[in-house]
């Protein structure tokens, strides 16, 4: 009946949902329900919402989300079953007997528009004041049911003060609702746990541990709480009005690095159905609002597979040739909440962390030094923004150790939602913009960078060279199109092993100084995994830690969030598994567009180790600029 | 351990610790039940769910884990009846946990003893021990060969919600107490996910006796629909306040006599989360089926302020509620405001009207019995005592 995978979550708001049957053939695998009058017929233990849409009857939902187990707080979604004395909530409840249904009978009517009314009497603030405004949850349903009024009152000032400790999420419980979709976001689907219910009756509040400020406890600022907010009680700390200045000032030189997840994803912001990437739009509209250049941060992703990737290839050697011993498997370090996950949970495993910066960093480093002193341009006079899916990305630019520069790497790092409302604000209708170029030095970059936006796209990008690299052969001859199908696709942990064979081809020329052939890696299979989510991170940690499979691993990419950076924290709200998998697709699709799908084929990349980086991937100025280290920070925090 | 003689045809009725386990392992499963539901027991927690039913799921279900939770929170304002059966009885109540564990196939009992009643655990754990040292508890009690059952106790930590029956199994599993969503319920999916019933005190000293003493005789007491006696804990004006153990069907107005009261103007029938009965009603009769309680009685003579009895018991509503659903958690204090605003004089009837309407609401939408409860002290105080409350002292009532 449950699922008890995890055992902090109480199993009430688990998946106490009856297991629908596999055969819908079986005596009673199929129940027929009337709704309002209208047949319809469901499996057994749909829940009455899902055979309301299913009949094609809309039922409001507060506390109810797509990704989030059950809760049934909010009871905004109530229906009428006949003989039953009380109203039922429609989510929370599973068909397993013929039932009749109604969904908008006086009683119901009446109590949604209590609940409404109740909500909004303890809803501080007012909607034009607010950054939801529009994309309100409560503010829709207020419209839906025409709220002219506050009939039990509207609070006129703040009960709690806004925590803006974090650099990552600002809270302002002043707005919540309870209905604690962060709570089930954190402790459930992240299996991070830094938000809870506290106290009872009116005083009831979420808090994190003795209610500190979130900056002070063990949040990893993935942000998904964010993504699942009805309100604005939860929001990211923006930096748009630092932006707006820096651009506004003529003696700052602005350059925006624009990553992959946002620009598939930007045009739900502007009305478009999830799935349409804005990529070339985007780089005119930016340059109308006044930044000086934009860069795609895919160049540095493409760097960081060769830097990354190079890394590997040494940990390799070193522990199959030298049999040293070194911390293997390698794991990504891109995603800086998965990174500060494993600082708090497994700070043990920190020598794992591939030293590479993300591709945000990488690219904050290069712009302050190689792209500056190119331009002719003092670092100190250049603004740093970087457009990312994500909010951990504002705490990760703010890391102190994030200045190899001798500046501050990346300024700021803005979210979509934010990127969408500063275009907005200029008056630029985004799907409108004529196409425009990303600019030099870095240009275009290739598809295995840009894919890295979705779960399993660093791992592929990674193969598509480390591949070439030892074998010797054109990727396409060993995977179809140079797709790595089974890296893709949403699976909570992806697993995969590669026999190498006892073909090697030779050395190239970027890695000759490093190891002298292949020799040593002949029959060797490679294996690899992938995970989304810091649930799944933390099963494949723990998988490790036991000794298990992904312990044999060689290389494992994680990311914090579902789907990766496509459902990134710093992304258009709402978001499902349908418009994650969209957005994938988006980027997909445009990889398989582009001619130039492998990072050490990026030109671009070839000519910065031949000007700038000139010892080589992992050589002296490469770990100056482009590595960095880790904190191990523990779960216990003064 | 006290022992004064309290009188009482059914539960107070001599009983000898350990008749009850004897009898029923001499019989088959299938028997017990048969008299459990030719008894006709209800719930004698307040909500009234036949017991037979609860427990012939639980029997009827295939799970190799099964538990029986004694539900021992006693939580309601004005009860205290729990406390007397397990002070002075406890052999009644721990012997339907025995009985229970074997009727549905259960090898742990658990107690779940309201905060506020530690001081009693010591006597109970002891109470206990001696059960196992008699093999009334243990491995192969009494001889049956593979009947293993024994019982713990575990303690609430002072919430009322926890007395709600899944609340109380969230707590057990050392989760925040809070109501589960029902359906599934806790007879299929209970404590760690298992079938589980959970039954009031005072229903498994009544299983004590009907194992003995057989369905029939109990049903000989009482009405047609609410069987057998039942435990009212009475407070308030009164002479003579305490545990009665009386017949279903009673009036208010034997009941208000047998204990000495006078000049009686409301009897709140239910605790804070029942209703209040003015004078005019006093020939109604207390069962499930008229004037329902879980046993608490308090009465109020004609000194009380009705508003602050209604103010009262919304003050403990708005700090008893869980605070997971929303008519629960803000409408409760809504009507606490409303009450206060009755007190100052500051309201207007179409509010009051608004207020009642949004009662309405609670009883049917709110996901426990807490928040669907809450509001019966609230209109049905209003209703019946508006000439005091909105007449009486010039609009200022109370002060």
């Amino acid at each position: 009946m449950e699922n008890k995978d995890n055992l902090r979550a109480p199993v009430s708001q688990k998946s106490l949902t009856v297991e629908k049957p596999t055969d819908l053939t079986t005596i009673g695998g199929t129940i027929t329900v009337e709704i309002n009058e209208k047949k319809v017929s469901v499996p057994l233990g749909t829940t009455i919402l899902e055979a309301c849409k299913i009949a094609g009857i809309s039922i409001p939902t507060l506390c109810n989300h797509e990704d989030l187990c059950v809760a049934g707080v909010c009871r905004i979604c109530v229906v009428e079953v006949e003989g039953m004395r009380t109203l039922q909530a429609s989510c929370a409840y599973p068909i397993t007997a013929p039932m009749k249904i109604k969904t908008s009978t006086p009683m119901v009517r009446k109590a949604r528009r209590n609940i409404i009314d109740l909500l909004l009497s303890e809803h501080y603030g007012e909607c034009y004041s607010c950054f939801r405004n529009g994309k309100c949850e409560l503010q829709a349903l207020a419209k839906e049911y025409g709220v002219d009024s506050y009939p039990y009152g509207h609070v006129d000032k703040p009960k709690y003060e806004v925590d803006n400790s974090s650099y990552s999420v600002i809270r302002d419980m002043s707005k919540c609702i309870l209905c604690k979709r962060c709570v089930r976001t954190c402790i459930d689907l992240q299996e991070v746990g830094v938000l809870e219910a506290i106290d009872r009756g009116d005083k009831t509040h979420i808090s994190t541990f003795l209610d500190k400020p979130l900056a002070d406890v063990i949040c990893i600022n993935c942000g998904q709480c964010i993504n699942r907010c009805p309100t604005a009680a939860l929001r990211a700390n923006d930096p748009s009005d630092e932006i707006w200045a820096a651009i506004d000032d003529p003696t700052k030189h602005v350059v925006i690095q624009t990553a992959p997840s946002p620009r598939a994803a930007i045009g739900e912001e502007f009305g478009l159905g999830a799935g349409h990437s804005m990529t070339r739009e985007l780089n005119t509209a930016l340059k109308r609002i006044g930044f000086d250049k934009v860069f795609d941060t895919n160049f540095t992703a493409d760097l960081t597979i060769i830097e990354e990737g190079t890394e590997l290839i040494l940990r390799l050697y070193k522990a199959l040739v030298k049999k040293e011993s070194i911390a293997l498997p390698q794991l990504t370090s891109c995603s800086p909440g998965w990174v500060k996950f494993l600082e708090h949970y497994y700070p043990e495993y920190i020598d794992n962390l591939s030293s590479a910066k993300s591709p945000q960093q990488m690219f904050g480093a290069l712009i302050k030094t190689f792209y500056a002193k190119k331009a002719g341009i003092d670092p100190k006079d250049v603004v740093s923004v970087a457009l990312m899916p994500c909010s951990a990305k504002k705490f990760e630019c703010n890391r102190p150790e994030m200045n190899s520069s001798g500046y501050k790497d990346v300024d700021y790092g803005l979210t979509t939602r934010e990127m969408a409302r500063m275009i907005k604000e200029a008056g630029i209708n985004l799907p409108e913009m004529p196409k425009g170029d990303f600019d030099n030095p870095f240009g275009e970059a290739s598809g295995a960078g840009l894919i890295f936006g979705a779960t399993g796209g660093v791992m592929e990008a990674a193969l598509r060279s480390v591949v070439e690299f030892v074998l010797g052969v054109k990727v396409e001859d060993v995977f179809a199109n140079a797709n790595i199908i089974p890296l893709r696709g949403f699976e909570g942990v992806k697993y995969v092993e590669i026999p190498l064979g006892e073909k090697m081809g030779p050395v190239p020329d970027i890695l000759k100084h490093l190891v002298p052939n292949w020799d040593w890696l002949k029959g060797v299979t490679l294996k690899v995994a992938v995970a989304h989510g810091t649930a799944n991170a933390k099963k494949v940690m723990d998988n490790i830690k036991a000794g298990g499979k992904f312990s044999e691993c060689h290389f494992v990419e994680l990311m914090a969030c579902p789907g990766g950076c496509i459902g990134g924290g710093g992304q258009p709200i709402p978001t499902t598994p349908e418009i994650r998998k969209k957005r994938a697709e988006a980027i997909y699709a445009e990889d398989e567009s582009l001619t130039l799908r492998k990072s050490h084929e990026n030109p671009h990349v070839v000519q910065i180790y031949e000007e700038f980086l000139t010892e080589g991937p992992c050589g002296h100025l490469s770990h100056k600029l482009l590595h960095t280290h880790y904190t191990k920070r523990g779960r216990y925090i003064a | 351990m006290e022992t004064k003689e309290r009188k009482g045809a059914v539960l107070f009725s001599k009983y000898t610790r350990g008749e009850a386990i004897k009898k029923a392992i001499s019989k088959t499963r299938e028997d017990v039940l048969y008299e459990l539901r030719e008894s006709k027991l209800k719930g004698r927690g307040g909500a009234g769910f036949p017991t037979a039913t609860k427990w012939m799921i639980v029997a009827a279900a295939s799970s190799d884990e099964k538990y029986i939770i004694c539900n021992a929170d006693e939580g309601e304002p004005g009860t205290f009846k729990d406390r007397v059966l397990l002070l002075e009885y406890p052999q009644l109540v721990f012997d339907g946990m025995v009985v229970g564990g074997y009727t549905i196939g259960a090898k742990y009992g658990i107690v779940y003893l309201r905060g506020e009643y530690e001081y009693m655990k010591k006597s109970l754990e002891d109470y206990l021990e001696a059960m196992r040292k008699d093999n009334l508890l243990g491995n192969d009690i009494l001889g049956k060969k593979g009947f293993n059952f024994d019982i713990t106790i575990r303690m609430g930590s002072g919430a009322y919600v926890c007395g709600e029956e899944t609340a109380l199994i969230e707590s057990l599993e050392g989760n925040r107490g809070e109501a589960r969503n029902r359906p599934p319920f806790p007879v299929n999916t209970g404590f760690m996910g298992k079938p589980t019933t959970v039954n009031n005190v005072e229903t498994l000293a009544a299983i004590s006796h009907i194992t003995i003493k057989g369905g029939e005789w109990f049903r000989k007491h009482g009405t047609d629909k609410s069987t057998g006696s039942k435990l009212f804990s009475v407070s308030g004006d009164c002479e003579k306040p305490g545990v009665y153990e009386l017949p279903w069907g009673t009036k208010i107005s034997e009941l208000l006599e047998l204990v000495g009261a006078k000049n009686t103007k409301a009897v709140q029938v239910g605790g804070a989360s029942g209703t209040c009965i003015p004078k005019s009603q006093f020939d109604r009769t207390l069962a499930y089926e008229d004037a329902a309680t879980g046993g608490s009685i308090m009465i109020f003579n004609e000194s009380r302020n009705m508003l602050h009895v209604l103010k009262n018991f919304m003050e403990f509503f708005v700090e008893e509620s869980c605070g997971q659903c929303t008519p629960c958690r803000i409408g409760n204090v809504k009507l606490l405001e409303g009450v206060e605003m009755i007190e100052k004089g500051e309201y207007t009837f179409a509010y009051m009207n608004q207020l009642k309407d949004l009662g309405d609401t609670m009883q049917v939408a709110s996901k426990c019995g807490l928040g669907q409860s809450s509001p019966n002290s609230f209109i049905s105080i209003l209703e019946n005592f508006k000439e005091e409350i909105f007449n009486g002292n010039g609009g200022h009532n109370g002060k």
